[in-house]
């Protein structure tokens, strides 16, 4: 059914729809609008769940780790520096192999406070063994989101769904709600491969010597690059029952591209545009739209860019010292191929700031107009700051 | 309790954990913030719990048991007890909120925190449970502990929640009635263990009970409940030694000066006091 939904909403119908049993939460500017309806609906009983009000988000994870150790599917959603203050947790739970699916409310970290979009937030969380997937749309959250348990559950890794601060979390699109018994179909009941369980009593996650830790951490490599070929897998099956797929990277008019624009989340939406109006003036460029962090999409990120002559990465982060994120890692996978398009790395929008057709349209012709690019990483719309003495 | 744990010679939190056991049963699922536990029951694939244990992040004792209670819930299984099992570092300190949290939300559980008054897992550091007059590795020297120790019952009792107790592993009657009364009760169930550590105490593992039960007799450890945060009731009728008796027994209390032991009898006496009013003070 279609209905007009926050981005917001939608997560909060993805996780009713997906029969969550114990949702564990603490408020955070932008996720608010998640949980307040997701509380809502446990206390109205549309959804069969137990809501657990944390004093913090390290407690909420933590409360998630109890819960899905003792065989129930879980969820919880933050933003900034309640993620920030999860990581200890972010790592616990990849490695103890727990399949707990969150939204991640992309925004700005202090100081200055910001609760504006930026993905500094779940990007800095790239090496804790969550899988990540970065939503452009309303629709693509709420069908993101089932797919994360379906992901999550078949490999028993953490999945990460990240969607945009107000461009997208409080923004209200159409969106395509399905039915819940199209959504049993797709999505059956938990049922877990380990458990807490009087009647077979084991420890998890106990004390590891040399002698195993590497193994351990070795399967869940493995079950990380499992996750790529399920997550094709588990899109086709989504798509044959909802008729929606999204792909981990998504390629658009890259065949004959000679400068392709590397986008993810809104910003996205906003590139589809200027790609139109550029096209229309006979300018040959493309657009990849990166839905997929972790694991990285190497192989479909080669083969959308590796006829290029330049890729405009267009980076909502910074990792200091380093240059923005999706451009680090777009470099590196393009390692791979012999002959590769030079990578020009630009910094827009940090902490809310628009991010135009103009600003687009500037970092293209940047692009086009440069055989190198000027610096590693350009920061596009600086203003002049004049300091006191 | 199967044999065969790694705890040292003489360990109160081993004795600690072998009575609380004998009161909980096989329907009991335990979470295990990091402390000397997580090595006591052994490394993988060996253990020495017969009970499913959810071993997790040092802060997390109040918070992942509250998960693992709301989804027993959720499964319809209310016969199952979920405790929590913690150090004083895992619950006077770094565990502290998530603890604050649970109760103040009443989840249904036990947190025991087997008290051995410092950080010993990891060297004998001093924690907030590290009491007036000890030597630690980071109270060393002349820069012995002079902070008193965190009155961590008197916390739990401040969150109203049905029951708090001590319990010490030189009364072992008393130690397995008290985990079986927090059993049958619904809420949050706080019991503070008294446990000694040879190790880091300095102290010979053969006067490991005899010194617990001397915290007792001394009043440095008064063995008492408290029900709905009002009503409490001292168990144990103290024998009223000099705390300088307790004191003169444990290297860690070594450089202390009689001057020192007399300023810390009269704040034992100023806390045996308080609690003799409370005691009496029922509504």
């Amino acid at each position: 059914m279609k209905r007009v939904l926050e981005g917001s909403h939608a997560v909060a119908e993805a996780v009713r729809l997906a029969k969550v049993q114990v949702v564990s939460a603490y408020p955070i500017t932008p996720q608010t609008h998640i949980v307040e309806i997701i509380s809502d609906y446990c206390a109205k009983g549309k959804m069969n769940a137990k809501f657990i009000p944390v004093e913090s988000e390290h407690s909420c994870l933590a409360a998630l780790v109890g819960a899905q150790s003792a065989g129930v599917r879980t969820f919880t959603a933050t933003s900034s520096h309640g993620l920030a203050l999860m990581h200890e947790i972010l790592h616990w739970v990849s490695a103890a192999r727990l399949p707990i699916v969150m939204v991640d409310v992309n925004r700005a970290l202090g100081p200055g406070w910001n609760i504006w979009s930026d993905q500094s937030d779940s990007l800095s969380q790239r090496d804790t063994g969550w899988l990540q997937l970065y939503c452009e749309d309303s629709q693509e959250v709420i069908d993101t989101v089932l797919q994360a348990f379906r992901l999550a559950e078949r490999v028993n890794l953490p999945v990460m769904v990240v969607l945009d601060a107000f461009f997208l979390s409080h923004t209200y699109e159409p969106v395509d709600v399905p039915e819940q018994e199209e959504v049993d179909r797709f999505l059956p009941s938990y049922s877990p491969r380990f458990t807490l369980d009087t009647a077979n009593p084991y420890t998890l996650s106990p004390l590891v010597t040399p002698a195993f830790y590497m193994e351990m951490r070795h399967d869940t490599a493995l079950a990380m690059d499992e996750a790529m070929a399920c997550f094709n897998e588990i899109e086709e099956e989504y798509a044959a029952l909802f008729n929606r797929r999204y792909g981990s990277v998504e390629a658009v008019a890259c065949d004959d591209a000679e400068i392709i624009l590397v986008t993810s989340g809104t910003i996205t939406s906003t590139a589809r545009l200027l790609l139109e109006e550029l096209r229309a003036k006979g300018e040959k460029v493309g657009l990849l739209k990166m839905k997929m962090f972790r694991p990285f999409p190497v192989e479909a990120v080669c083969r959308a860019l590796g006829r290029a002559k330049k890729v405009a990465v267009i980076d909502r982060n910074f990792s200091f010292g380093a240059g923005g994120i999706f451009a680090q890692e777009i470099k590196a996978a393009l390692y791979k191929l012999p002959v590769h398009p030079t990578v020009f790395g630009y910094i827009a929008g940090l902490g809310g700031r628009d991010v135009t057709t103009a600003v687009l349209e500037e970092i293209y012709i940047k692009t086009r107009e440069a055989d190198l690019p000027s610096q590693a990483s350009i920061w596009i719309g600086l203003q002049e700051v004049k300091y006191a003495n | 309790m199967h044999s065969g744990h790694v705890g040292c010679p003489g360990c109160g939190a081993t004795i600690a954990m072998r009575l609380f056991m004998k009161a909980m049963g096989e329907k009991t699922i335990m979470v295990l913030p990091a402390c000397c536990w997580t090595v006591i029951a052994g490394a993988y694939p060996t253990s020495a719990l017969k009970i499913p244990v959810l071993q997790t992040a040092f802060e997390t004792g109040g918070a992942t048991a509250s998960g693992v209670r709301a989804a027993l819930d959720m499964k319809g299984d209310t016969e199952t007890t979920v405790v929590t099992w913690a150090g004083d570092g895992g619950t006077f300190d770094i565990g502290f909120q998530s603890l604050s949290g649970a109760v103040e939300r009443n989840e249904d559980f036990i947190y025991v925190c087997y008290d051995n008054e410092a950080y010993m897992n990891t060297g004998i550091q001093r924690s907030s449970s590290t009491p007036y007059g000890a030597w630690t590795t980071t109270t060393p020297g002349q820069d012995w502990k002079r902070m008193r120790k965190k009155n961590i019952v008197e916390a739990l009792v401040a969150h109203r929640i049905p029951y708090v107790a001590t319990a010490n592993i030189a009364f072992p009657e008393d130690l397995v009635r008290k985990a079986k009364k927090a059993r049958s009760i619904k809420g949050s169930k706080f019991i503070h263990v008294f446990a000694s550590c040879p190790t880091g105490w300095r102290i010979p593992s053969e006067l490991s009970v005899k010194i617990a039960r001397m915290a007792v007799q001394t009043n440095i450890f008064p063995l008492y409940e408290v029900e709905d945060g009002i009503h409490y009731t001292i168990n144990q009728k103290p024998k009223e030694y000099l705390v300088r008796e307790y004191f003169k027994l444990q290297g860690r209390f070594r450089h202390l000066t009689d001057k020192d032991l007399d300023q810390i009898q009269t704040m034992v006496d100023e806390d045996w006091a308080l609690l003799l009013r409370k005691a009496e003070a029922r509504i």
